[in-house]
């Protein structure tokens, strides 16, 4: 076999876009893709600060997404706000646990995973580790994937809201937590966008980009 | 600001590198239906599709009609003491926009109407232009731009949320499923299939480039082959 080469070691960028593997032209650094236009760079530019500024904005609206109510119900005999937890708990019931586990798992569990497993690639490629890199590119690709499944919630209570007014009997609200919820779920996928999982490989031969 | 100035492109096509992991490789040819992998990172790097332009469009046309029914008849209904509500898609981001909750609504609103939409239109419009030997220009454009829009497209996020919320109402009210709601559930079987039946390569392969003038830059040697 022969030895492991990266395009980047040869001078080549390879389009994001539609994958072609060109060269820069004589003198220049960066270009263009002769076939689709799009920008060329050998890796994403600024990746780490970007994903660092996506995830500590995605963990400081982790807070009060999870302090804040996400609903607020007005029935005849006063007003009622909900958490996401106190949702997951209401939910909970001899027939209704399987759904209820979803919104635990999807809403809790899976940002919060995601903000520690981006957090974890992060630091990996600052410290230019060079170890289990199977294991964090496997990582990337979970989180890439589950992470759209946290919006579960956002359209529970939107529907729910849009649904139960049965004025003045009962009428349900959304409340200020859903913002904060909602920019959770987006700012991690933004996250997930900007981190280039070609850096974690680049760590092995010192090449650092920070 | 960045350069207005093409990279030049290799005379090898079939060299590639692994966009998960930067590793140059050749593609091997591969019959209808497999794969090739990244040797390192295992990413897969091309899954040839039989019949890609076809299938594809014969499940964006039913997407797309199913699409527009989808979104203008109701989807979830609810009948308590006497009095009927039903809501569109629609409706739920609108109720949030009435209610102070813009900058949430125009998330639902993206995820569960546009991006949908968008993804459908845009490769509706693909396979079609790409029936001819040499699409324009404007089909790599799209092309570029539909990965973003299946990223935002959440339409089976969208079903699973009703659902708890149909769960969730049924405590207190009759819940009533729309048509909607079927038509959805189908909907995210036909995204699926057109996720598994369409090979973007195919149409890079022969799109009209950016850079007219072909210039050609030199090849590497002693590159390993992708596993099939």
């Amino acid at each position: 076999m022969t030895a492991a080469v990266t395009a980047m070691q040869q001078g080549l960028q390879s389009c994001e876009a539609c994958g072609l593997l060109s060269r820069p032209a004589r003198g220049e650094e960066e270009g263009r893709c002769p076939r689709c236009d799009e920008e060329l760079n050998f890796r994403k530019p600024a990746s780490l600060q970007r994903t660092w500024a996506y995830l500590v904005a995605a963990a400081i609206c982790y807070v009060p997404a999870n302090l804040l109510p996400v609903l607020t119900t007005t029935t005849a005999a006063g007003s009622d706000s909900d958490t996401i937890l106190q949702g997951v708990v209401l939910l909970w019931s001899p027939t209704g646990w399987p759904l209820s586990l979803i919104v635990l798992v999807a809403s809790i569990m899976i940002p919060s995973a995601k903000i520690l497993a981006m957090g974890y690639l992060l630091i990996t490629v600052q410290r230019g580790s060079a170890q289990s890199n199977e294991q964090r590119i496997r990582l990337y690709r979970v989180v890439r994937f589950i992470g759209r499944w946290s919006m579960v919630d956002v359209f529970v209570d939107t529907f729910t809201a849009a649904l139960v007014q049965l004025q003045p009997l009962m009428s349900v609200e959304p409340a200020a937590g859903l913002f904060f919820f909602a920019a959770v779920v987006v700012l991690t996928m933004l996250a997930v966008e900007a981190f280039d999982p070609r850096l974690i490989w680049d760590s092995a031969r010192e090449v650092r980009y920070a | 600001m960045h350069t207005h100035v093409h990279n030049e492109p290799l005379s090898d096509k079939s060299l590639i590198a692994c966009l998960h992991c930067d590793l140059l490789q050749r593609l091997p040819k591969l019959p209808p239906g497999a794969s090739a992998r990244c040797i390192r990172c295992d990413k897969e790097l091309w899954r040839r599709r039989d019949d890609s332009l076809d299938r594809t469009l014969a499940l964006s046309l039913a997407a797309a009609v199913l699409y527009v029914i989808a979104n203008s008849v109701p989807m979830l209904g609810l009948s308590a003491v006497g009095r009927q509500a039903f809501t569109t898609v629609f409706g739920g981001a609108q109720h949030l926009w009435t209610n102070g909750r813009q900058m949430v609504s125009g998330l639902v609103l993206l995820t569960a109407v546009v991006a949908p939409g968008l993804q459908i239109g845009f490769m509706l419009a693909i396979v079609l232009a790409a029936r001819r030997s040499q699409p324009a220009r404007w089909v790599g454009i799209l092309l570029r731009y539909h990965p973003t829009t299946c990223t935002w497209s959440m339409i089976e996020v969208m079903l699973l949320g009703v659902l708890v919320a149909l769960v969730k109402i049924a405590d207190y009210a009759t819940v009533i499923p729309g048509v909607a709601l079927f038509v959805l559930g189908v909907l995210v079987f036909l995204l699926a299939g057109i996720q598994a039946s369409f090979d973007p390569r195919e149409v890079w392969d022969r799109v009209e480039w950016a850079e007219t003038r072909g210039r050609l830059s030199g090849t590497v040697d002693e590159i390993a082959e992708a596993t099939p």
